[in-house]
């Protein structure tokens, strides 16, 4: 190698190393994928938020394919979030289970007896300790879980129409078969 | 009033540092006497103006003014005295300041400590420092003034991070930033020699002790850092492979492979090329680690706010620094010459593989550092590299490094005699491999790893104390003190850094190889074993601090029955933040550590806590403040202190450290 192409060797790293800084400035360091997909959805027993004196475990979801959406009346993404869970309540392959996340039930309820309730079931975790099992970062935040217990979707942030038809409603009709 | 004078002399000092990076280099161009003479004075104003501005700042903090968004954003009227000043450097636009105060800092020794520099390669030195400080002061005054203006003005402050909140953030950012910073006078020194076209031993002279106070500081800076995060994050870890320490051991390998090849540029005259490009590569490494930090590229604990402005500045400014050095390299670089010849088999030789290695392993780090924003920019997914990486790659290059280090100090310049080394290092090898295997047997637990590690550290040891009776059996007739004071200041400091890492390395290897740890739950009155230790957990008291209100958990600590010591373990939690922080009960001693973190409440006022037995955890910071200590010791060398130098390059060369 001639001496001035060597010289210029350093330069030439460092510009490559300069775009894909420059490419990382618009990326979000934080969509990282959820280290639990592909694991088993951790097991809670929390009472329900419609009748607080029982309880409610995941062990009575297996065997179906479900949706569990972290939610909470604070949250406002959630509350933009609200009309495409109502939608995907009407749609007969899903059954919705929402966690409702570090919240008051009162509150709670209140937010759906007003907007409506697209779950169809609710368990509460006042103090976030499913949540954290789950690795609950921010809400609103969706898992789906298949027949065996195994989690195989995770979405961090509302939930869009196109997420449902693109890549929810597939995957369900998939593990369902 | 006084931030919007702070903002002012902010706006003066970047006019000052305008000056400061055109006029003297022009002049220098020119040979304009009168503009080179203007370095010394603007670095000296320079100085005074951001002293001024930090001093505001500061002033705004004591004074608790909640009227400027950054001191509402990062204290509190609650926060005690020393932290409501470490808070001036707490967030974003604070650390920015500290960081451009210590280059103007570096920037006037440089202008009072040059006075055998030509007048013109000193006021290159000065401009070059002034363009970077250029950089610095635009950033602030552009997107993140420090004094920026809150209307309404807060009733009180929304707290500092209780992570921050620890004597650790006093000494370690000021520390570190002082390496990083100081790297930048090297940095000077290089692009100076590069524009005026004088690669020679003298300007590696001028360049070593600048660089090795740098390291010093970056080296104690590191220790620190790691220490703090040792009793601070309670995990019992001391250092975790995270972004931004990464981002500060990046430039330390750098620095640490620049030190010796600045050495043998010195005394040799080779290396020159590849001393500018470590030179330049040590610095731009410390900016580099100022944009990962500060643009928010990487997620990490240290990471603050994120503003893509903020990030496309930095990587600007990181561009025209950076590349525009690069690009002045692969011009002049050519034209350097080649230096005095060297044997296969020669110290030169030895110094340059250790060279290579420490360079690679900086590449390394820095690949595993932006693996995954190098992946995620090229839309394959994200990923994220942890510790097995670094500890996969990293230790294998160390470990031919040190090696390689204990035979260095003792080969010959030019040409040494590959039997003769190994006939004199033998008996070094084979007591470092049998310690090595005898001393894990005896201690009942014998892996590779910990082998390997023992006998690096045993070579180390050995390989000095061969160096040592070398340099010793010369003019046997003098006194043993005459003969210890032959050798030169440098010299000794070189040896005592190098046993520095001989003592880290004993202090890693047995921390990993031997230390214990249990998570429990405990009640009152609980004990739990470990180690041969009895931790026995007296429970959970309330306290109130300044701005946080505590459960303190006592733990007694006995062995055999006897009493050894009591460890207290706080759980904090910060009222104004509401964020919960563990402060850790540790007593730290030469042999081992005992360490317990409280963790959560359990039920019926039971405990969750963890409890850690870490052997010779310490020495991993004490062999650092050898390293530190060897560098400051070779700085007091007479070399350094001759008040009347000749300016020509072969004259006085005395004995020389490496």
């Amino acid at each position: 190698m001639k001496p001035v192409v060597r010289a210029l060797i350093p330069l030439a790293i460092f510009l490559a190393l300069a775009f894909f800084l420059y490419k990382g400035l618009f990326l979000n360091p934080k969509e990282v994928p959820s280290p639990m997909i592909g694991k088993a959805a951790p097991v809670f027993t929390l009472p329900r938020l419609d009748d607080p004196t029982k309880v409610a475990s995941s062990q009575e979801l297996l065997g179906k394919v479900w949706l569990f959406n972290a939610w909470a009346s604070w949250c406002a993404t959630c509350r933009e979030e609200h009309p495409v869970l109502m939608e995907m309540s009407k749609i007969p392959e899903i059954n919705l289970v929402g966690l409702n996340y570090k919240d008051t039930n009162p509150e709670a309820t209140e937010v759906l007896n007003k907007s409506g309730n697209p779950y169809q079931l609710v368990v509460t975790d006042n103090d976030g300790k499913v949540g954290i099992d789950y690795g609950v970062v921010a809400t609103p935040e969706t898992y789906l879980i298949d027949k065996k217990g195994i989690i195989r979707y995770k979405k961090i942030g509302e939930i869009t129409r196109e997420d449902l038809y693109t890549t929810i409603l597939p995957l369900v009709k998939e593990l369902q078969k | 009033m006084i931030p919007e004078i702070g903002h002012f002399s902010l706006i003066l000092a970047l006019l000052v540092a305008v000056l400061l990076g055109t006029l003297p280099i022009v002049g220098a161009a020119r040979g304009n006497e009168v503009w080179m003479g203007l370095a010394k004075p603007l670095a000296r104003t320079q100085f005074l103006l951001i002293a001024f501005t930090f001093v505001c700042l500061a002033y705004s903090f004591a004074s608790m003014d909640y009227s400027v968004a950054y001191v509402a954003k990062n204290s509190n009227s609650k926060l005690p005295i020393q932290f409501r000043i470490a808070a001036v450097w707490g967030g974003h636009e604070g650390s920015l300041l500290l960081w451009a105060l210590i280059l103007s800092i570096w920037t006037l020794a440089v202008s009072i400590f040059s006075k055998h520099i030509p007048d013109d390669t000193r006021a290159r030195i000065l401009g070059v420092m002034g363009l970077i400080s250029v950089g610095f002061l635009l950033f602030m005054l552009a997107v993140s003034n420090p004094f920026e203006r809150l209307i309404p003005a807060a009733v009180d402050g929304s707290d500092l991070n209780p992570l921050l909140q620890d004597p650790g953030m006093i000494f370690h950012p000021p520390m570190l930033y002082m390496g990083y910073v100081g790297f930048s006078v090297a940095f000077a020194f290089s692009i100076a020699a590069l524009i005026g076209g004088q690669l020679d031993a003298a300007w590696a002279r001028w360049s070593r002790p600048w660089t090795t106070l740098a390291w010093v500081f970056l080296t104690l800076g590191i220790m620190a850092g790691s220490n703090w995060a040792y009793y601070e994050l309670g995990w019992g870890g001391w250092w975790f492979w995270d972004a931004v320490e990464n981002a500060s051991f990046m430039p330390w390998l750098v620095g640490t492979a620049l030190i010796h090849s600045l050495a043998v540029t010195e005394k040799r005259g080779s290396f020159k090329a590849w001393t500018v490009l470590l030179a330049i590569c040590a610095f731009s490494l410390s900016l580099l680690g100022t944009f990962l930090v500060r643009s928010g590229v990487l997620t990490s604990v240290h990471a603050f706010a994120t503003d893509p402005r903020r990030g496309i500045f930095i990587l600007a400014f990181l561009v025209v620094v950076i590349g525009g050095s690069l690009a002045l390299f692969a011009w002049r670089a050519t034209s350097v010459g080649r230096g005095g010849k060297f044997d296969v088999v020669s110290r030169e030789s030895f110094l340059l593989a250790n060279n290579v290695l420490l360079a690679v392993a900086a590449l390394s780090v820095l690949l595993g550092t932006l693996y995954p924003l190098f992946v995620d920019a090229l839309g394959l997914g994200k990923i994220s590299v942890g510790p097995p990486y670094f500890n996969a790659v990293f230790a294998p290059l160390m470990a031919p490094a040190i090696f390689l280090m204990g035979i260095g100090p003792i080969a010959q310049w030019k040409e040494a005699s590959l039997p003769e080394l190994s006939t004199r290092l033998r008996w070094a090898f084979a007591i470092s491999v049998m310690t090595a295997i005898a001393l894990p047997l005896w201690l009942g637990n014998l892996t590779p790893w910990i082998g390997f590690g023992l006998f690096l550290g045993f070579w180390v040891l050995a390989s000095t104390v061969i160096l040592l009776k070398q340099r010793l059996a010369i003019n046997p007739s003098s006194s043993l003190i005459a003969r210890l004071k032959a050798n030169s200041r440098s010299w000794w400091g070189m040896v005592i850094a190098h046993l520095g890492v001989a003592v880290f390395i004993f202090g890693v290897t047995i921390v990993k190889g031997y230390e214990s740890e249990t998570a429990v739950k405990m009640f009152p009155g609980d004990v739990t074993h470990l180690a041969g230790f009895d931790f026995k957990f007296n429970g959970v008291s309330g306290h109130q601090g300044p701005n946080y209100r505590a459960n303190r958990g006592e733990f007694v600590v006995s062995k055999n029955g006897e009493v050894r010591t009591v460890l207290t373990s706080e759980k904090r939690l910060y009222t104004v933040t509401n964020m919960p922080m563990s402060e850790a009960g540790i007593s730290p001693a030469f042999i081992h550590d005992l360490y317990a973190s409280l963790g959560e409440p359990l039920e019926n006022g039971a405990w969750s806590v963890r409890l850690y037995h870490k052997p010779m955890v310490e020495w991993i910071w004490f062999g650092c403040l050898m390293m530190g200590f060897g560098g400051l010791l070779a700085l007091t060398d007479k070399r350094y202190r001759i008040k009347k130098r000749s300016k020509s390059v072969n004259s006085q060369l005395s004995e020389v450290a490496i």
